[in-house]
């Protein structure tokens, strides 16, 4: 059997992981205040716009994706009878 | 040795077809050295060649032009070879000669359609392709292959009749062959649209990509990933550039395709859906049309080739060496295939635009032209497609493949050519993050676009960052969707569920009609003819002889008690008649005649 790799089974490594993609997180919501912007649309300039963007796209995203499930989802095999 | 002797002064799409042709002939190593020097031909023949008109043949009244080439030929011309000596390399070991003369016959196709300068040409090149490409589908040769193949070429047969319609009606109509710009206006330029929008997958006629492509062999589908959309977005480019109707059809197919890419279980239909939501940022870059636009495009689809075919090599690997590629069957497979998983990743990161990735240097280009032009409302909608696209293709696909819960399979790593050419894959994924300069050389127009400034940078990074942050919370909570064995609802629900209305439709009415003209003709219409011819002597003898033949019906024994017209029926049929049937008619003759010659 081959070696495995296995740092994400350890909690403590997660746990570092996460820690260290939250505190990027918080950098990137402070530098925003120290670029120089060049905004197309107004909104743009607010600080931290794109950070507030990203986030509410992404949980629309998914809720709008659950409700759709619900319209969409078939069997595997819906297609299938009668071919 | 100068390498411009290599040049073969033949167009590289000819190079690849009729090269393809050789490839059963060979077995080995010999093989294998034939397939990747084919790509290395053409692109010696491609950059040897000078800019301009070449290979032109006398066609009845028109010229055919199999090398027309310009700064936007040219660059398409270069990463379809690039991009198939890499499947060519991530194939090697497959021991099936369809599989390897149809995609390089395929990628000959795109080749050809690329420095196509006439439309005949270019038709020709289209379909070689879509024949070519239905092979990759069938060489899976599995049942739902095969009906999925079938409707593959179902599609794009009725794409390419319609391309054929528009290309005879304009030909007709402007009496030139030039595979140049024209006017979305008129039946032709609408033809050739949708025949063009058919193989660029802008929905509705979109279903056939994410029906297809995950059918087809685990080699094929980053064969399939290249050719057929950004060809199609080729085309796109140099007919109908500045199109407004594109800028908005290009949105909504960064939006919509995202959704379904969210609930799919099938690891390579989520990358197809995500190939859809990708070739809408290129579309609507040519429907904007500025020169940054028709930059960002051309550089967007020249990077997306490379990432898109990263990801299916690595999602194709995965199925090469577990059998499995949905999301409900994978995970934790990173503790055995840890350098596929960082090839995955590579090519996550540049599909989601990363600075530093490829995506990031092309996609904003397109994004920056729609702020140009202060389109509110498409910039805003691009922009949520990019946080969808990290969303479902960036975190999504290596998550669940490569981490996520432990399926418990221990895989190997796949064989060394498949992870040399996802390593050239990713290697030139980062190189043109950081060396963007080299290929904005290469560009239609002049280019002094700076990507990285530190608007650029930290905007998008915070986009990609807080929308990893929603996706972390949601799974972490348990929000988010779970994976499930489903299938989804797209618009093939039309052809799918559509053809069988269309089936018994037909079975109720034109079978119905059948039935009906049997009945008519087969049935009644000779029952009635019998009928008459039976009673007509028993008519006319009666007629002329009264009931007689009835009158001397013996009045006893048998028979006696039937009805008169029933007497004299069977004293006709059975010759009982005082006089013969023949003088009867004799005397209708003859009295026929008088009457003939009184009134004329």
């Amino acid at each position: 059997m081959k070696k495995e790799l296995t740092i994400f089974d350890k909690p403590r490594n997660v746990r570092i992981l996460l820690v260290c993609f939250y505190i990027s997180l918080g950098v990137l919501l402070i530098a925003d205040f120290f670029i120089h912007k060049h905004a197309a649309f107004g909104w743009e300039a607010y600080p931290d716009f794109f950070a507030a963007y990203g986030f509410i796209s992404c949980v629309l995203l998914i809720y709008i994706a659950k409700l759709l499930r619900r319209l969409i989802k078939r069997s595997e095999d819906y297609y299938r009878d009668g071919q | 040795m100068h390498l411009a002797v290599l040049n073969l002064h033949i167009p590289p799409g000819l190079i690849f077809i009729l090269g393809a042709l050789l490839i059963p002939a060979f077995r080995g190593r010999v093989k294998s050295a034939y397939m990747m020097l084919l790509p290395v031909l053409a692109f010696l023949t491609l950059i040897y060649t000078p800019l301009g008109q070449h290979w032109t043949v006398d066609f009845l009244d028109y010229e055919l032009i199999l090398g027309r080439l310009d700064r936007l030929s040219r660059i398409f011309g270069i990463i379809f070879i690039l991009i198939s000596l890499l499947s060519v390399v991530f194939a090697l070991k497959v021991r099936d000669d369809v599989q390897h003369t149809a995609g390089l016959i395929y990628a000959g196709g795109a080749l050809g359609v690329t420095l196509a300068g006439d439309v005949f040409s270019l038709y020709v090149f289209w379909e070689i392709m879509a024949v070519a490409s239905a092979f990759l589908i069938l060489a899976r040769r599995t049942r739902a292959s095969r009906a999925a193949a079938f409707r593959y070429i179902m599609v794009h047969i009725f794409g390419g009749l319609c391309l054929l319609a528009g290309i005879l009606l304009y030909v007709q109509n402007t009496g030139t062959a030039a595979f140049s710009l024209m006017q979305l206006s008129g039946a032709d330029g609408i033809l050739i649209f949708i025949g063009v929008a058919v193989n660029a997958a802008i929905p509705p006629l979109h279903p056939w990509l994410p029906d297809a492509y995950p059918e087809a062999t685990v080699t094929g589908a980053v064969f399939l990933s290249a050719f057929t959309t950004k060809s199609a977005v080729y085309v796109m480019a140099r007919m109908f550039a500045g199109t407004e109707v594109l800028i908005y059809l290009g949105a909504i197919m960064t939006a919509i395709p995202i959704f379904y890419a969210v609930l799919e279980n099938d690891i390579r239909r989520v990358l197809a859906y995500s190939l859809i939501n990708q070739v809408g940022f290129m579309l609507c870059g040519i429907g904007i049309g500025t020169p940054l636009a028709i930059n960002g495009t051309v550089a967007h689809a020249f990077c997306h080739i490379l990432y898109k075919a990263l990801l299916f090599m690595s999602a194709g690997a995965v199925l090469h060496v577990t059998g499995k590629i949905r999301c409900t069957d994978l995970g934790g497979l990173y503790k055995t295939m840890p350098l596929t998983a960082l090839f995955c990743i590579v090519g996550a990161a540049s599909i989601s635009a990363f600075p530093l990735f490829s995506g990031f240097i092309s996609k904003s280009m397109i994004i920056s032209a729609a702020a140009h032009h202060k389109m509110a409302i498409v910039w805003l909608v691009l922009q949520f497609a990019s946080a969808g696209v990290f969303h479902h293709a960036g975190i999504k696909v290596p998550y669940f493949m490569f981490f996520g819960h432990d399926s418990g399979i221990r895989a190997k790593e796949p064989p060394f050519n498949m992870l040399a050419a996802m390593f050239v894959a990713a290697f030139l994924c980062i190189f043109l993050g950081i060396r963007f300069d080299l290929l904005y050389a290469l560009l239609p127009y002049a280019a002094d676009y700076a990507p990285y400034t530190g608007a650029h940078v930290v905007g998008q990074l915070q986009l990609l960052m807080f929308g990893a942050l929603a996706f972390c919370l949601l799974i972490l909570s348990g929000k988010y969707p779970a994976e499930i064995r489903a299938l989804n609802l797209d618009t093939d629900w039309f052809y799918r569920k559509g053809a069988r209305v269309i089936s018994r439709a037909a079975d109720a009415g034109l079978n119905g009609l059948n039935r009906i003209c049997e009945n008519i003709f087969a049935v009644f219409l000779p029952t009635c003819l019998k009928r008459f011819f039976d009673s007509l002597p028993v008519f006319v003898v009666s007629a002329f002889y009264g009931l007689s033949a009835a009158d001397r019906w013996p009045d006893t024994g048998r028979g006696a008690d039937l009805t008169k017209s029933r007497k004299t029926d069977i004293a006709v049929r059975a010759g009982l008649l005082p006089v013969g049937i023949g003088p009867l008619l004799a005397i209708l003759l003859i009295v026929g005649l008088c009457l003939k010659i009184y009134l004329f």
